[in-house]
């Protein structure tokens, strides 16, 4: 049995004790596993990630991580205009003592960190001056410059053009893979996660919620009933990749009016 | 075009350097600036007349003027100055917040009604001193404590209570203006709360620099933390430092610097609002930099405002007068500035 690094114990969170954000979930992490979480909008994904680095206290149960957690938030703003390698340096914040600066070797690793990203040409330019993808580049910069040996990145691919989506997947598998760490990721595009994951957890209603391998848990009536959309999985055998997506509801039900529309000016 | 860490064109380091060698200078004029005028040059023969032989053509109401009237107030200009920038800068930084100074956590006004206590009660120098710094202390420890009552313990909280500490203290201020004589304490109140260094001496100084230095001090230390407060409670926590202990140590160390201001100088305003604008205009909104700028800024800026304070008139005109009416247009050129140019920095 592989060493569990992110233990989840009949854990809940809610703000007012009426509406829970996610309720008795229990989910063992190992060493090296990619886990993603999908869910619809509200359904408490970056709640649960925020209990899982410390930002929220879960109201019930109990979550437990063996070792430090870096966290990529979907984006944020600084208040000032540091500089891209100013903001991967303060990854290294657990590394260097209260009263002092980073030194050459944290240096090194932040620049180390924007190379794997692609954004080493970044590092002199103000944060505030990147658009939304570059920004999420750099705090996975960040995240990976902190030498955590559990990641959570919430929505990481969320503004990411395609190439940089890819990017980011291939890094994802990368570090689990090769580097042995943890990852968490919360995403809204199932093909996201059948690329890297190794489990999915799906965060339906109530406290509905389906863990498992891809092939368990990423099935067409699974992912159907959590999105509530007619879902469909698309093989493409010739170069073993699986697709998910949907067919737009919103056009048979505009077929349907406009059905009834006809209906009505028959005689 | 990109707007990096550092702003200008210059390095950091270089920044610093030129600023530290204008205070250098500006302290030398300033040293022989005043009613009886001092060629600098001749400034520095009295500074090392101590340490050199003694030069012939020094006379001893030069040396006096110099050393016992004129360096002491400098040097009490140089200190207020140089610890109301960096702590603005701290709190700018730790606020997240570019619009706020010392004045936002209710310190100054606990450490105004301190001294305008000890005034009233016709205390000693000494006490005056005591008791500003006491009810600077005090002030933050109540906005901790109103803080701590709050569910909800962030920024806004925060600053809220320090309007709420500082409001009531401005009340006690004015309550004692009100209660005090008005020949001879009311006058003494008033004045000392507009701020002056015209009663500066060494053992003003000597008091004042204990907590000035050790707040000061750690307060450089700290700067790189203050990059990382400063991107927010969750970002900060999520970077795995102690948010909630780390800001409060700042807050002390801020409180501990401003009460020994306060206590000694009175109210200056304006000064950590602005300067550490200018600093981050010149270095850049980095904090490993931006504190000593500020430091060093700071005590440039209070010194040349002292000099206008003691020149301009014969009557010497208030500092919070003078750092208010020169503040407010800066200022104003700041804000249009960093309107135009996105962020500032």
């Amino acid at each position: 049995m592989a060493e569990a690094m992110i233990t989840i114990n009949r854990a809940g969170h809610s703000y007012d004790g009426r509406r829970w954000q996610y309720r008795a979930l229990d989910l063992t992490v190992t060493r090296g596993e990619v886990v993603a979480v999908l869910g619809p909008n509200g359904r408490g994904k970056s709640t649960l990630l925020r209990s899982i680095v410390g930002l929220n206290r879960p109201s019930a149960g109990s979550i437990a991580t063996s070792g430090p957690v870096g966290f990529v938030p979907q984006d944020f703003s600084a208040p000032f205009s540091y500089s891209v390698l100013d903001i991967v340096l303060m990854g290294r914040a657990r590394h260097i003592h209260a009263l002092g600066v980073p030194g050459k070797r944290d240096i090194a690793i932040a620049r180390k960190a924007l190379a794997t990203l692609g954004i080493e040409d970044f590092a002199e330019r103000g944060f505030d001056t990147l658009s939304g993808g570059e920004r999420q580049l750099a705090l996975i910069a960040r995240a990976l410059a902190s030498e955590c040996p559990i990641l959570l990145l919430d929505e990481p691919a969320s503004a990411l053009d395609l190439k940089n989506q890819d990017l980011v997947l291939g890094f994802i598998r990368q570090i689990a893979g090769i580097g042995g760490l943890t990852v968490v990721f919360t995403t809204h595009q199932p093909n996201h996660a059948l690329a890297v994951a190794d489990r999915a957890l799906l965060m339906g209603e109530g406290d509905s919620y389906r863990i498992g391998t891809l092939a368990e848990v990423m099935t067409e009536a699974n992912l159907a009933a959590l999105y509530h959309l007619p879902v469909r999985m698309i093989s493409y055998a010739e170069d073993d990749v699986e697709l998910i997506t949907f067919a737009p509801t919103f056009r048979s039900q505009f077929e349907r009016a406009r059905a009834e529309r006809h209906d009505g000016q028959e005689p | 075009m990109s707007r990096s860490a550092a702003a200008g064109s210059l390095r950091p380091g270089l920044v610093i350097a030129i600023l530290a060698l204008l205070l250098l200078l500006a302290a030398l004029v300033s040293l022989g600036l005043g009613r009886y005028e001092i060629p600098p040059l001749r400034v520095v023969q009295i500074l090392f007349s101590g340490i050199l032989p003694a030069d012939a053509g020094l006379s001893e109401i030069e040396r006096n003027v110099v050393l016992n009237v004129r360096l002491p107030r400098i040097l009490t200009a140089i200190f207020a100055g140089a610890g109301l920038a960096l702590c603005g800068a701290a709190l700018q930084g730790v606020f997240r917040n570019p619009l706020v100074g010392p004045h936002i956590i209710g310190v100054s006004s606990g450490a105004a009604f301190g001294g305008t206590l000890a005034i009233l009660l016709s205390a000693s120098q000494s006490l005056l001193l005591l008791l500003a710094f006491a009810f600077g202390v005090l002030s933050l420890l109540m906005v901790y404590a109103l803080h701590a009552l709050v569910g909800r313990r962030n920024m806004l909280a925060l600053v809220l209570a320090g309007v709420i500490i500082g409001g009531f203290f401005g009340a006690l201020v004015s309550l004692a203006q009100y209660l005090a004589d008005t020949e001879e304490k009311l006058p003494r109140i008033v004045f000392w709360l507009l701020g002056s260094f015209a009663t500066a001496d060494y053992e003003k100084l000597r008091l004042m620099l204990g907590p000035l230095l050790i707040g000061g001090v750690l307060l450089i230390l700290l700067r790189w933390r203050i990059n990382i407060l400063s991107l927010g409670d969750d970002d900060a926590q999520a970077l795995g430092i102690s948010v909630a202990g780390t800001r409060w140590l700042i807050l002390v160390l801020i409180g501990l610097v401003v009460s020994a201001q306060v206590a000694v100088s009175g109210v200056i305003g304006w000064v950590g609002l602005v300067v550490p604008h200018i600093a981050r205009m010149l270095v850049g909104p980095d904090h490993r930099p931006l504190l000593p700028a500020s430091l060093i800024a700071g005590a440039l800026y209070m010194v040349l405002i002292d000099d206008l304070a003691r020149t301009m008139t014969d009557s010497e005109i208030p500092l919070g007068i003078l750092t208010a009416l020169l503040g407010a247009p800066i200022f104003v050129l700041i804000f249009f500035r960093s309107q135009r140019g996105g962020r500032d920095g």
